[in-house]
């Protein structure tokens, strides 16, 4: 099913590409069919998925690269997807917000066919990055991500887009160089122990591994007992998760020992993934691509970006940071929450600052998901529940945000602040659209933007390796929000009607399609923040295993 | 089972009039919205009336739903019917019920009248929220929903910049009171692991007297009361939201929301009653608040205006009772000034429907016998708040004024000269509005007219709670049987356990309370016929704002200054931040991000120039390179 998940919109992509050009007009009509196929997928994986269970579910596994390298052991990639309860909520996000961009794409005119192409393709990496569960495969998506998300910018974006997307892209692969450093160190650090089994002779076959044997062959592996060209490196994120399967005396093995520049080499990784996500996440300093990417951007694809793609900096930082190295996340936890506390304030000052409507709310993105930043520093079960909620909130409403700043640019292809009053009069069913979107952003109760914050909050108060303070700053971003929202919607929304003169005319209200994306979304964010357990009752079990985990460690 | 129903119908009832009116309020005709938007409330009053009737004096629990479980913390969804959530729900639903009435009349000729209709709606289904949830994430919930509603509607004619400017002062000062609220619950889930106030209240009774956890949280909680109930320093939103059309000054911004904090308290009272500290820091922030805000009624114009100060100050006296142990008395004084504050607002309301949406005093005059119904009941209230026996605000400040007395003479003498203060500014509002000549254009004069029914039956029925509320708890020395006091007993059960010596018998013999009471009443009326003498007899006007005014009475006219204060150190300040954050921050990270890719490109260029083709070179740079590597293995182990 998962695999259906990324191979729909592959194939999709690739019937855009072959239909000939004169049947031009069906290709958003292939985007659309396919996103449609992704939801109802998501919603039977969503069903299927059982929610008591905390290891991953709806396995699927397929062998895919074995080299035998002689004295270095064998290099095995699978093709290996599946879920947890971190993991599937992001998937369901990503099957809402890609059918909403698809229904936003609907008014691309140029190069249609490259266009779709590239949506279809990205919806196919950004699903395969959430449910990969080999790094090597996680990381093949994650760079694919960049390709259509460059093109996407650069060739349909506004008039700084070459600008914006070569900084996008040069940002995200400066981060993603420090991930792929880990992955090689992970991967000769950690030994496949149902393959190595295979190997060494243990077993017959890969359905006689029971716990024993594996427990069998990590004590084998601690003794130096298995010869180097019998051990099977992997890149399965499951057996880098267990402390058991790392090699005595690897670059990267649990004890520790091994040393880089005077700083324990497990500490350094955990900062490489980290800064590589970070950029993704974004974290402030370094998101300064994030304003430049989204101004440019045409509105699907800020949709996308600000819906999905951050998102992907969260989530591997949760299951390859956090995942692979809670050491390193105990260590870090100060800095960490310092950096989100830092992201949620400075965000929000400088979204305050602005007169673009859509770099102020790129700049409550970036205070927004320094949220996720606290919550997941704060390694606390409300904190990492909390986290998770916010990603999937922030999913929801930013969308929705951002499709708000495409209903005003269509219009008139004028997003400054300044130079609209009292909109209200002409279009009030999008000032009541925007009030909401912006009520629930700031974090109104009954919204979900709320929970998100609250669980964050609760969770680094609570956490022992946080100070108070801290929270007690961080909760300066919301009276922030509450400040750059009312002013923004006060602004643009009330007072006497007002615009530029060129603008006459075009201020018609919402049509059916606008709504058709807009109403579900605010219904979506509603509904999450009256019933948060519909979310809260996936990630649970999940975190409350990982917690349990790390507490043991 | 039947309670149950009840109970989810009283918030259920408003919140379906607010879907049916704020979706479709274009398509509703005018006449069904009014009924649609009084029905709820009024339902919901009579399901309140029942709940009352048939409470046996047990704390009921409704649950819901299992709202939240993470990890090892569950906050379900439920209601907590006990005597205090009824004594609120009685005045949230009844006096909201009769200012819905008054809407009909008041706001049926406004082009948004059902979408007035569905926020008023939507506050009251916040508001019970507020009181009637069993956990203090509920109550958040309803706080922060009333400030919504509270923000929509200060700007509800939004075409208006300075209103929309007052409904944002609103909220962004109720969220920083909030904020506190919101740590105050965190570290209640970190001290007692729930947030269920049966829970957390009877693990707190074991704690210690003056535990810091629990002054901690006292305190903020405390942040979030300044906030909602315009305490120093978080007030000065609520004279300003008097933006707002009138009902909603009376029903959000005088009679209910504003009350929450005083709510709050009296719900936690466990937690506060271990916490001296707080209870002496909140009875000088009180004291001060009331003085404050009285001292500046005394100048103002603006005839809501006043009333709005004249809150913020009763609310000061409420939070006094509340510091020196009077809970019920704090209570009853958030019920008496309901109903008289209501009414004062509504007849405010009255009157300015009367003159053509004239709200200064300076151009009134003489209205007494242009809108009889609205003088009288005008009067009523006017004697009530300014506490003359025997109607309702006598009793209840008496009562708070009293506790003072008996904790610190000092707060007892500063209580009294506010209660001076009051009893003269409503009655300089009363005379100036109502006695003398008219002083309004003569277009006007002849359009003056009392307002019809809808408006003036609610004011009636205000003007006799105002008369008659006093009655609910007439003290023993009077006679009566404190019936308020003894309904609210059980209530304070917790408290009196951790701390029996501040409920103790009342130490002030009958005739020293006779004393008090004389003192307080004769102060009351001396300082009425001053007004008299001034604004009746001398016919002495209010100058014009052009006028150079004395110093103190510049000072007190301009509010102390403190709007301008706040503007200077704290609202230009950040956005000065965000503005440098922006030029300056992000311009430096920017440029280090485009130097590093600058770097690379210059780099690249020298580097291309390595590129010679000659292999000789090459050879070369090869030998030099595994040398330097054999060379460093010497100091690094790889």
């Amino acid at each position: 099913m998962l695999s259906l998940l990324i191979f729909i919109p592959l194939i999709g992509s690739l019937g855009v590409v072959l239909l000939p050009a004169s049947m031009k007009s069906r290709y958003k009509w292939i985007t659309l069919i396919c996103c449609s196929l992704e939801l109802l997928l998501c919603g039977a994986a969503y069903s299927a998925f059982d929610p008591t269970q905390s290891g991953y579910q709806l396995l699927e596994r397929a062998d895919w690269i074995t080299l035998p390298l002689g004295s270095l052991g064998v290099v095995s990639i699978d093709y290996l997807v599946g879920v947890d309860g971190i993991s599937l909520p992001l998937v369901l996000l990503s099957g809402v917000v890609m059918l909403v961009g698809a229904v936003s794409s609907w008014k691309i005119d140029a190069r249609q066919k490259a266009y779709h192409a590239l949506y279809l393709l990205l919806t196919s990496t950004v699903i395969g990055c959430f449910v990969a569960l080999d790094f090597f495969l996680f990381f093949l998506f994650f760079e694919f991500m960049l390709l259509p998300m460059y093109f996407l910018i650069g060739l349909w974006g506004g008039p700084r887009r070459e600008y914006a997307s070569i900084k996008f892209f040069l940002y995200t692969l400066a981060g993603s160089v420090l991930i792929l450093l880990v992955m090689i160190g992970l991967y000769l650090s950690v030994m496949d122990p149902v393959e190595t089994a295979l190997r060494v002779g243990l077993i017959q076959d890969r359905s006689e591994a029971t716990d024993e044997v594996i427990r069998q062959v990590q004590f084998l592996l601690s003794e130096y007992k298995i010869p180097s060209n019998l051990l099977v490196h992997t890149f399965d994120l499951r057996h880098m998760a267990k402390g058991g399967n790392y090699l005595p005396d690897s670059f990267l093995s649990v004890a520790g020992e091994v040393m880089l520049m005077g700083i324990p080499s497990r500490l350094l990784a955990f900062l490489c993934v980290f800064l590589g996500f970070a950029v993704k996440l974004p974290v402030v300093p370094l998101h300064t691509w994030l304003p430049d990417a989204h101004v440019e951007a045409p509105t699907p694809v800020s949709v996308v970006l600000a819906g999905v793609l951050l998102k992907i900096g969260g989530y591997g930082f949760l299951r390859i940071g956090w995942g692979l190295f809670p050491d390193g996340a105990a260590e870090y936890a100060l800095l960490l929450a310092g950096l989100g506390v830092l992201s949620i304030v400075y965000g929000g000052f400088n979204a305050l600052a602005q007169v673009d409507l859509k770099k102020m709310i790129a700049y409550s993105s970036v205070s927004h998901m320094g949220f996720v930043l606290l919550g997941i520093a704060s390694l606390t079960s409300e904190g990492i529940n909390g986290a998770v909620y916010q990603m999937a909130s922030h999913g929801v409403l930013s969308a929705m945000l951002f499709l708000i700043t495409g209903v005003i640019y269509d219009r008139t292809h004028d997003r400054r602040i300044d130079h609209y009053r009292g909109l209200a009069g002409a279009m009030p069913g999008y000032t009541a659209l925007t009030a909401i979107a912006f009520f629930a952003s700031l974090g109104l109760p009954g919204f979900s933007g709320f929970i998100g914050e609250l669980f964050t909050l609760m969770g680094s108060f609570q956490s022992i390796w946080l100070p108070g303070w801290m929270t007690a700053v961080a909760t300066l971003g919301i009276i922030l929000a509450a400040a750059y929202f009312l002013w923004t919607l006060q602004r643009m929304f009330f007072g006497t009607l007002w615009f530029r003169p060129e603008a006459a005319g075009q201020l018609t209200d919402l049509d059916g399609r606008e709504r058709l994306m807009l109403v579900p979304l605010a219904v979506l964010a509603l509904l999450l923040g009256i019933f948060p357990n519909l979310l809260f009752d996936l990630t649970n079990s999940t975190v409350a295993d990982w917690i349990q985990r790390f507490s043991i460690e | 089972m039947q309670t149950d129903l009840l109970a989810i119908l009283i918030p259920l009832l408003p919140l379906i009039g607010f879907i049916i009116n704020g979706m479709g309020f274009r398509h509703v005709p005018k006449g069904l919205v009014g009924i649609l938007g009084t029905l709820g409330p009024l339902v919901s009053f009579a399901c309140s009336l029942l709940l009352f009737t048939g409470f046996g004096g047990q704390t009921i629990k409704v649950p819901l739903f299992d709202w939240i479980t993470v990890g090892h913390l569950n906050i379900p969804f439920a209601f907590q019917i006990d005597q205090l959530s009824l004594i609120m729900l009685l005045i949230v639903t009844g006096v909201g019920s009769l200012i819905h009435i008054y809407s009909i009349g008041y706001m049926k000729h406004d082009e948004g009248y059902g979408k007035f209709m569905a926020f008023l709606n939507l506050f009251l289904f916040f508001m019970l929220l507020l009181v009637m949830g069993s956990n203090y994430v509920i109550m958040f919930i309803g706080w922060e929903g009333v400030g919504l509603c509270s923000y929509l509607l200060i700007g509800f004619w939004n075409k208006n910049t300075s209103y929309n400017n007052a409904a944002r002062k609103a909220f962004v000062m109720n969220r920083i009171g909030d904020l506190g609220f919101l740590l105050g619950i965190f570290m209640i889930m970190g001290a007692f692991g729930s947030v269920e106030y049966t829970e957390v209240f009877e693990q707190a009774a074991g704690f210690p007297i003056g535990d810091a956890t629990v002054v901690a949280i006292t305190m903020l909680l405390f942040v979030g009361a300044m906030g909602k109930s315009a305490q120093i320093p978080l007030y000065t939103w609520l004279p300003d939201a008097m933006a707002g059309p009138t009902p909603v000054s009376a029903l959000i911004h005088a009679a209910t929301m504003v009350t929450a904090g005083i709510y709050m308290v009296v719900r936690s009272n466990v937690l506060y009653t271990l916490s001296p500290v707080t209870l002496e820091i909140i009875g000088g922030i009180a004291i001060a608040t009331a003085l404050l805000a009285a001292s500046i009624g005394l100048v103002q114009n603006d005839i809501k205006k006043v009333l709005a100060y004249s809150t913020v100050s009763q609310l000061g006296y409420m939070f006094l009772g509340l510091s020196v142990m009077g809970y019920t008395a704090g209570m009853f004084h958030v019920m008496t000034h309901a109903f008289f504050k209501a009414l004062l607002f509504l007849g405010a309301g009255s009157v300015i429907h009367a003159v053509a949406d004239e709200q200064d005093i300076r151009k009134m005059g003489g209205l007494r016998k242009y809108l009889p119904i609205t003088y009288w009941t005008f009067l009523i209230a006017t004697i009530a708040i300014a506490g003359i026996p025997p109607f309702a605000g006598f009793f209840s400040k008496d009562e708070i004024l009293m506790h003072a007395y008996q904790h610190n003479k000092l707060l007892w003498v500063l209580g009294v000269i506010g209660s001076a203060m009051t009893s003269f500014y409503m009655f300089r509002l009363l005379f100036l509005t109502f006695f003398g000549r008219f002083r309004g254009s003569e277009h006007t004069r002849e359009h003056l007219h009392e307002s019809p029914a809808t408006m003036t039956v609610p004011l009636v029925v205000l003007a006799v709670l105002s008369i008659i509320g006093g009655f609910f708890n007439v003290p023993e020395a009077l006679g009566g049987e404190a019936r308020l006091a003894e309904f609210l007993n059980p209530i304070f059960n917790l408290s009196r356990r951790v701390r029996p010596s501040a409920f103790g018998e009342t130490l002030l013999t009958h005739s020293e309370e006779y004393m008090l009471m004389g003192i307080s009443t004769a102060v009351a009326i001396v300082s009425a016929i001053a007004a008299y003498v001034m604004y009746v007899q001398r016919v002495s006007l209010p100058e014009a704002d052009t006028v150079e005014r004395p110093v103190v009475q510049k000072v007190l006219y301009n509010k102390y200054y403190v709007d301008e204060l706040y503007e200077t150190i704290i609202v230009k300040p950040v956005r000065g931040l965000g503005d440098t954050f922006y030029s300056f921050g992000e311009f430096i990270i920017d440029g280090i991000v485009t130097g590093t890719g600058w770097l690379v490109q210059q780099a690249s260029g020298q580097l291309r120039r390595l590129q010679t083709g000659s292999i000789g070179f090459y050879v070369f740079a090869m030998v030099v390179s595994i040398a330097a590597i054999l060379c460093l293995r010497f100091f690094v182990r790889f």
